[in-house]
């Protein structure tokens, strides 16, 4: 596998524009006669597909919700980053850039990182322009609030709600290009596969969610937007549709798949409150902008909340990181958080929770104050867990929460299969090992408007159009092996559900690869990971045909890719030996901090895959720091 | 024309077609009742009034033509759009269950369509003499009151009909506000008020009349 | 808890708009919901009880389960979303039913949305409304800074509440005329606040209603079991939005007249 990252040449503030001038274009009457498959619909793929079909190429859009509006963007809560600097407060491009590349410690692509800080300022304008409803001051400006990892106020938010506003907006946009037919949308409708002809990507395999046809499309490239994989986890904060399912068959045509082991365990989350938990629930970061994080002081102190005395309340992150406090960045502060709970002094019936205290703020700021700030949040933790959080201080844990590994791109956002882009969570290029508050709205929007547009020319360029029709024996093939994949999850028979099984995944992949991980650990998982899917193989129940809606076929085949790509994972984790962002290995760390082993690894690690029961091969794409001085991540 | 077709066709149209007929047949009924309530003040002034109507048939006709084409644009409007609606939603869920509406707002078309039987025959009795012919009288208006309203059936009939076109202006009127774009903080809810009044008034007038002669008051 | 569960049950799409034939309500037994589930987890403890048992589990759309991507709705014991205001079925919660309680659910019913297994509808004519205008035609590119032009405070609240629109349908599904007016009156709402959006105020009120009445969305009767039931509680105002932007558009209207533009050379 031959990882060329082809980054431009020259200063980086230029290498963007380089790029972009050296770039061959597409004559605009050529262009409707190029197709462009684009696989999901949120930020990043509907973003895409309105901005290509703008630009005039034909384009395919497919999502498996019932309407492209509902992708898991949606759910995006706190904002959205952007280098305006109109608070004055000593932001600018390069400020976001560094935050970005330091946030991800050290672990992301600087030539991406600084493009993404360039295009942050683009895309306020363009959301605004698009009707988006962002929150302003009584002056009608643009209003903005801090996020962690950083010490200047650029998060651009809209309630708590931003990330639903962007994607209406980009929806909307969508949603003009498809009633000018320039966009054909497939809702209901789960890509299964990609079709490599003479290795090239040009065409997928679709399963049609309501009458279960399984079908093909053909196109000159192809975009996958189709986000994380935080789900195999089985509980996380991610949609429960959400899926490896695309990103993973890409893999197993040839697509890299770089550094799976970096997720993301958001700090804030509400608790599990039983086995019956489906999902579980993000509160914004934004809250930790007036809430203060603490535990008794004292382990194994059962007393409520309002009787423990300020002197015996211990706010740890404002302890171990003064000039940061409560807005440490994410895995920060969701290692302190388990730290404390492992020493005994979580707190609720579980033990697995920490106090998120709004008294302070409300005293100071007054109630109203904060239900202006955060009303639909509280509201939402009363529903959840029928407690007053303007009464007693929330309680939260941290959980899975966005994947910062995906597949592998190169500068053009093109994956080592010629033809097949992918943009937004689904990618790996931007975030490193950890991801800031409000960077993912920013990633996937600059992705899908402002990127893809410029570099899909230049490779479309060198494509004779519509050279690859749906007749080619590749794609019969692709549509017979999705077809006996799935007659053979049907038929089965066995005693377990699906979920049974994604449970069982779940707790292995918590357990030995969620916010610490061991060399022990993750080799019992290696071990236990295909374990667990020969008995899926062997005992998976599902009821119900391939004809029409068939819900546990669709968790199936998911599942089934869990099962394969959790020991990726794991394996991931395994060979990256050293701590880094919210990859946390036990044997290297100083005092519960991460420490990184720069001299071995400071790269991506780029997995091949080999065939069926082959162990991958681990590529690197080395990372090399010229404008920003590699040094240990402090935020005390 | 065309034009107006189009718009009445539509589905706002045909809701703003149903307000602004609306608004002037409540006009009329508030000028109707207001104009009987004279008949408490005795023979000579209520058929004074009937006097001054009919003396100017241009304009009596005019009017008269006027009302029924609003009148039969209100109905023909409102039974499409009943219709639509139907056809819209042909079958409700098992558990029939609402959060808000009131009996008035469920009930327009029946009470909108009683109020239709009840003009006919209340055209058919006092206009037309074509019911209880025996009474009719247009040359002492007060008498003709007074005979009719002292039978309790006649009486019964009139006061349900307005019981019930209680109902349909209470929601009527309202309704009116929103559909012709109407809403506001603090507006909407004294419209809601003002439309419980005026309801309230117009039936309550005309019940007040019929009463009185069934009472034996006047 | 204890709960008797009374679910539509339907193998194959509706066709046509009474579909009392396609379906039935069948009767399950659920002896051990805890309080803290969710409506949605109760359901998936049914389907695995279900799916042991060897029977077809109940279909039902649901994604993020936590009220923002307007993918779940039912009807419970009439309602949509249930018993609790401003929350949807996936945030609402065993605890607000009794023990033993017998809970009816259905899948939303109006003509426009014709369901097609069990508890699932299509909704795709939502979809279609929007892409008849509910946009600002702007394409991607460079438009001007996002302060240049500054929003009063309360027209960007306005806008923002209309917007707050989550798509789910069940303002539809409370009508009895299921007329879809809540909805379509968000869009515009949302727009005519906002200055970029009142460029095409006249053509986006002219072509969401006539495409809601191509969909076969019935006439808002003002009885506002929409915005009872609507769990982001939008309210009935924009309605009447729409009412005045759809009668200022069509008054406004010029006559087409074809001048035959010629080419710019």
């Amino acid at each position: 596998m031959k990882l060329d990252a082809r980054i431009p040449s020259g200063p980086i503030q230029k290498k963007w524009d380089e790029r972009r001038f050296e770039t061959k274009l597409v004559n605009p009457a050529n262009k409707r006669k190029y197709k462009v498959l684009v696989v999901g619909s949120g930020l990043a793929g509907a973003a895409a597909a309105a901005s290509l079909a703008e630009l005039g190429y034909q384009v395919e859009c497919f999502c498996f919700q019932d309407s492209p509006r509902r992708a898991h963007s949606i759910a995006a809560q706190g904002g959205i980053n952007a280098a305006k600097n109109y608070r004055n407060d000593g932001d600018s491009i390069w400020r976001l850039f560094y935050d970005t590349v330091k946030g991800g410690d050290f672990r992301a692509r600087e030539a991406n990182v600084y493009r993404l800080a360039q295009l942050s300022v683009n895309i306020i304008d363009q959301a605004v322009a698009a009707g988006v409803p962002f929150a302003r001051d009584y002056g009608g400006l643009l209003d903005n609030r801090s996020f962690g990892g950083a010490q200047v106020s650029r998060t651009f938010y809209a309630r708590g709600q931003t990330g639903q506003q962007l994607l209406l907006g980009a929806y909307a946009s969508l949603s003009r290009q498809i009633g000018l037919k320039a966009v054909k949308m497939f809702s209901r409708t789960e890509m299964l596969d990609v079709v490599l002809v003479d290795g090239h990507a040009k065409g997928i395999v679709v399963r049609d969610l309501v009458t279960g046809e399984v079908r093909a499309h053909a196109g000159d490239a192809v975009v996958l937007a189709t986000g994380g994989y935080g789900n195999v986890f089985y509980l996380s904060t991610n949609a429960k549709g959400c899926n490896v399912t695309a990103t993973w068959r890409a893999y197993k045509r040839g697509a890299g798949f770089a550094n799976p082991c970096y997720t993301q365990i958001h700090p804030t989350c509400i608790p599990v409150s039983g086995d019956h938990q489906s999902k579980l629930t993000l509160m914004s970061e934004s809250l930790r902008n007036d809430g203060r994080v603490w535990v008794p002081k004292k382990p194994g102190d059962k007393r409520k909340a309002a009787e423990i005395p300020d002197d015996e309340r211990d706010y740890y992150l404002e302890r171990k990181y003064p000039s940061f406090g409560n807005l440490a960045p994410r895995d920060i502060a969701s290692r302190a958080a388990k730290q404390v709970c492992d020493e005994g002094r979580g707190i609720g019936d579980t033990g697995l929770g920490v106090y998120l205290d709004f008294r302070d703020s409300i005293q100071r700021l007054g109630r109203d104050a904060i239900a202006g700030k955060y009303g639909n949040l509280f509201h939402m933790y009363a529903k959840i867990t029928a407690e007053d959080p303007y009464a007693q201080p929330m309680r939260i844990f941290p959980a899975v929460h966005y994947t910062m590994g995906g597949l592998w791109v190169d500068y053009d956002l093109m994956s080592t299969i010629p033809g097949m882009f992918v943009l937004g969570e689904a990618n790996f290029s931007d975030h490193g090992a950890n991801r800031l508050g409000a960077s993912a709205l920013m990633q996937g929007l600059a992705d899908g408007y402002f990127v893809i547009p410029y570099t899909i020319a230049g490779y479309l360029a060198g494509q004779k159009a519509g050279s690859v029709q749906g007749n080619r024996p590749e794609f019969a093939k692709a549509i017979g092996e999705v077809a006996a994949m799935q007659k053979k999850l049907l038929g089965i028979q066995g005693k377990r559900t699906v979920d049974d099984f994604h449970k069982a995944l779940g707790k292995i992949m918590w357990g030995r690869c969620g916010m610490a991980r061991n060399e022990q650990g993750l080799q019992q998982a290696l071990q236990e990971i295909p374990a667990l899917r020969d008995e899926f193989w062997r005992d998976v129940r599902i009821v119900g045909g391939e004809a029409g809606i068939n819900q546990s076929l669709e968790k199936a085949g998911r599942v089934a890719d869990f099962l394969e790509f959790g020991e990726l994972l794991c394996r991931d984790a395994k060979e990256r030996r050293e701590s880094c962002g919210g990859h946390f290995r036990e044997e290297w760390q100083d005092d519960g901090e991460a420490r990184r082993d720069d001299d071995k690894f400071c790269h991506a690690a780029v997995w091949e895959y080999q065939g069926p029961g082959k162990t991958p091969t681990r590529h690197q794409e080395p990372l090399t720091f010229e404008n920003v001085h590699l040094a240990v991540r402090s935020y005390k | 024309m065309k034009w107006l077709l189009e718009f009445w066709r539509s589905s706002i149209g045909g809701k703003v077609t149903m307000a602004v007929t609306g608004l002037l047949l409540f006009l009329f009924v508030l000028m109707h009742m207001l104009g009987n309530l004279q008949f408490l003040a005795g023979p000579a002034t209520i058929n004074a009034y009937a006097e001054f109507l009919h003396s100017k048939p241009a304009l009596l006709w005019v009017a008269r033509i006027g009302l029924l084409v609003i009148f039969a644009v209100h109905v023909r409007t409102g039974i499409r759009l009943a219709t639509q609606n139907k056809a819209a939603r042909p079958v409700g869920y098992a558990v029939d269950a609402t959060l808000r509406a009131d009996w008035a707002s469920k009930s327009m078309l029946l009470t909108g369509l009683t109020t239709l039987a009840f003009v006919v025959y209340h055209l058919a009795h006092f206009t037309l003499g074509w019911v209880h012919s025996r009474d009719h009288n247009s040359n002492n208006v007060h008498a003709m009151m007074k005979h009719s309203f002292g039978h309790p059936g006649i009486a019964i009939v009139y006061v349900a009909a307005q019981v019930l076109l209680f109902f349909h202006l209470r929601h009527g009127i309202r309704s009116l506000a929103q559909t012709l774009g109407l809403n506001h903080g603090r507006y909407t809810p004294m419209v809601a008020i003002l439309s419980l009044l005026l309801a309230a008034a117009i039936a309550g007038g005309n019940i007040l009349i019929t009463l009185s002669v069934l009472l034996g008051i006047v | 808890m204890k709960v008797t569960l009374n679910i539509w049950r339907q193998s194959k799409a509706s066709t046509k708009a009474d579909f009392r034939q396609d379906g039935k309500l069948v009767r399950y037994q659920l002896d051990h919901v805890s309080p803290d589930m969710s409506f949605l987890e109760m359901l998936d403890v049914l389907n695995e009880q279900l799916t042991q048992q060897g029977e077809e589990p109940v279909a039902f759309d649901h994604d993020c389960r936590e009220g923002i991507c307007g993918s779940c709705g039912v009807a419970i014991d009439g309602v949509p979303h249930g018993p609790e205001r401003g929350t949807t079925a996936c945030q609402l919660h065993m605890r607000s039913f009794q023990d033993g309680a017998v809970i009816t659910v259905e899948p939303w019913r109006a003509a426009a949305f014709p369901v097609l297994k069990d508890l699932v509808v299509d909704r795709s004519a939502f979809d279609r409304v929007v892409q008849a205008g509910a946009f600002i035609s702007v394409n991607t590119g460079a438009p001007q800074d996002a302060n240049a032009i500054p929003v009063p405070k309360a027209d960007a609240d306005r806008a923002f509440d209309a917007a707050t629109c989550i798509g789910c349908g069940a303002c539809v599904a409370a009508c009895k005329n299921a007329s879809a007016m809540l909805f379509v009156g968000a869009k515009v709402s949302h727009f005519v606040h906002l200055p970029q959006g009142r460029v095409e105020r006249d053509q986006r009120a002219r072509n969401l209603v006539a495409a809601m009445d191509r969909e076969g969305f019935g006439n808002c009767t003002n009885q506002y079991e929409c915005e009872a039931a609507c769990p982001k509680e939008i309210p009935v105002r924009v309605i009447a939005e729409l009412n005045r932007e759809f009668v200022r558009a069509k008054v406004r209207e010029e006559p087409v007249v074809d001048k035959g533009r010629g080419g710019d050379g």
